[in-house]
């Protein structure tokens, strides 16, 4: 990583630290790593698994496009150090699909359209996927209202809220 | 983001003794706020010290009928409580006014209380801030100041606390439990944030060496009459304009004891106990609600793009305390305000 210029500012230089090697479940499988303190979750997912599907947006908890589940939890990868979920279950829109079998939620994307140029789509699925999970949304207005960490800049929100409702009724969430 | 060193600290008595040590080191539990921060050069700690595997998430009862809450239990998980739904929906409806759910799973108790303003001037390195380079100058007073402070303000820094949460744990009388090298000590919630004065550097009353375990709330949780109202550019994922925290404590057509406390319009979570007292033995209708608002803005200034938030705040707390009277708190998922 290359230090800005306030790095060199500081009267009592840091030593560059280590890497340290941590151990992260990855879509299921375990997996082990070796990186820096500063190491996002989601630079590590992309940059050390290659596991690109994650993406980053603002890179810094505005947008969304890089939520995963972290022990089945939704969080913001990029507002994540690695280093702290050391031991944790992380799954990304790569661990959805059951083998060809598309997850209920990426079947209803597709069949709704729910999105235009797909860039925040693997945030929004797996945000969606932590929303199920969590049980509070019923309602379009719920889940407009429990989305709204995920920024979509085409515009497809309908069309989100529509294939999330239709997904619940597929997994059997809603009545 | 600058390199720097990172330990797990073992226990609270470890996380205190490494902070003691090296006091160019920050503690970090959820990181929503402080990772930020330091992606933008604003926080430059030595060193992270990791808390976030302490045992202090856990919502516990106490003696005197209320309720302790562990510094590191997450947003959500405080907001969904089952105690805290009930008895303290308050504080639900603030914390869910908040953020987004990724972040309200991320975000600690303790942080909460402890995140930094977001005033632009604050986050853009290049521009004066006293609240960043104490001495340097504010860049607001005389810059674009419209999302900032009306109340509490000084030549120094007129920044804004950010957190819904901390208004409505200003409203409950919550206290804030803090433990360092000496000894555990208990704040009024009240004592805990600071007013920028001459040193807008220091956002609140903790020691350097001292670490938040708990937040208090006492028995009283306001759950009949109460409502939190958020105003904000956009209807949700925002930062408050302002924000009413208004809870009634109401016998027959008289208010027993009010509550009544402003997120967005100061340095601090604005609790006013003046206009609490003024409605006291009232009758909980608008015209006593327009007198307290008066009251409590009083002192009220505006700069230059933020004076709309003076009549603002008035309306909303006359709403605010509306919807708490008729018990028809604000919906934080349909945000039509009735």
């Amino acid at each position: 990583m290359v230090q800005r210029s306030t790095a060199q500012r500081s009267s009592n230089p840091i030593r560059t630290p280590d890497k340290i090697s941590i151990a992260l479940i990855v879509n299921g499988v375990e997996t082990s790593l070796r990186v820096a303190p500063w190491t996002t979750l989601l630079d590590a997912l992309r940059d050390h698994l290659d596991l690109t599907g994650t993406k980053k947006g603002c890179d810094h908890g505005q947008c969304g496009a890089c939520t995963v589940l972290v022990d089945g939890r939704r969080i913001n990868s990029c507002l994540t150090l690695a280093i702290m979920k050391d031991g944790a279950k992380v799954t990304t829109i790569e661990g959805l699909a059951a083998g060809d079998a598309l997850h209920p939620l990426q079947q209803a994307f597709i069949e709704h359209d729910a999105f235009q140029c797909g860039y925040c789509t693997s945030g929004q699925i797996c945000s969606a996927a932590g929303l199920i999970a969590e049980g509070k949304a019923k309602s379009a207005d719920e889940i407009r209202e429990l989305m709204s960490g995920n920024i979509c800049r085409c515009g497809a929100y309908p069309n989100i809220v529509a294939a999330i409702l239709q997904a619940m009724s597929a997994m059997g969430c809603r009545s | 983001m600058i390199n720097f060193q990172y330990a797990r600290a073992n226990d609270v008595a470890d996380a205190v003794r490494m902070i003691a040590a090296e006091p160019s080191a920050k503690f970090i539990a959820g990181g929503t706020n402080l990772i930020d921060l330091m992606k933008e050069d604003v926080e430059r700690p030595s060193r992270l010290i990791d808390i976030s595997r302490l045992p202090l998430n856990t919502i516990e009862q106490t003696a005197d009928g209320g309720l302790r809450i562990g510094a590191l239990v997450p947003n959500s998980d405080l907001a969904h409580h089952p105690l805290v739904e009930q008895r303290y929906p308050l504080l639900s409806s603030a914390i869910l006014a908040g953020a987004s759910a990724q972040l309200r799973n991320m975000a600690s108790t303790g942080g909460n209380l402890l995140q930094r303003t977001r005033c632009a001037y604050f986050y853009d390195t290049v521009t004066p801030c006293n609240k960043r380079e104490p001495g340097s100058g504010c860049s607001a007073i005389d810059g674009v100041n419209r999302i900032h402070a009306i109340l509490g303000t000084s030549e120094a820094c007129i920044a804004t606390h950010p957190s819904d949460m901390c208004v409505a744990l200003a409203a409950l009388d919550a206290r804030v439990r803090v433990t360092g090298p000496a000894a555990e000590r208990v704040m009024a919630f009240n004592d805990f944030h600071r007013l920028p004065g001459n040193t807008p550097q220091t956002d609140t009353n903790l020691l350097p060496d001292e670490i938040v375990i708990a937040v208090e709330l006492p028995a009283q949780g306001f759950a009949e009459n109460y409502s939190y109202l958020k105003i904000r550019d956009r209807l949700s994922y925002a930062f408050a304009l302002v924000s009413i925290a208004a809870a009634l404590e109401l016998e027959g057509d008289t208010i027993k004891q009010a509550r009544l406390a402003l997120g967005g319009v100061a340095h601090k979570p604005w609790r006013d106990t003046a206009a609490e007292a003024a409605l006291r033995g009232q009758a909980p209708n608008a015209v006593n609600f327009g007198r307290a608002a008066d009251l409590l803005l009083r002192d009220a200034r505006g700069y230059e793009h933020n004076a709309f938030k003076i009549d603002l705040a008035r309306r909303g707390i006359v709403r605010t305390l509306t919807q708490a009277a008729q018990a028809t708190p604000q919906s934080q998922s349909v945000k039509k305000i009735r």
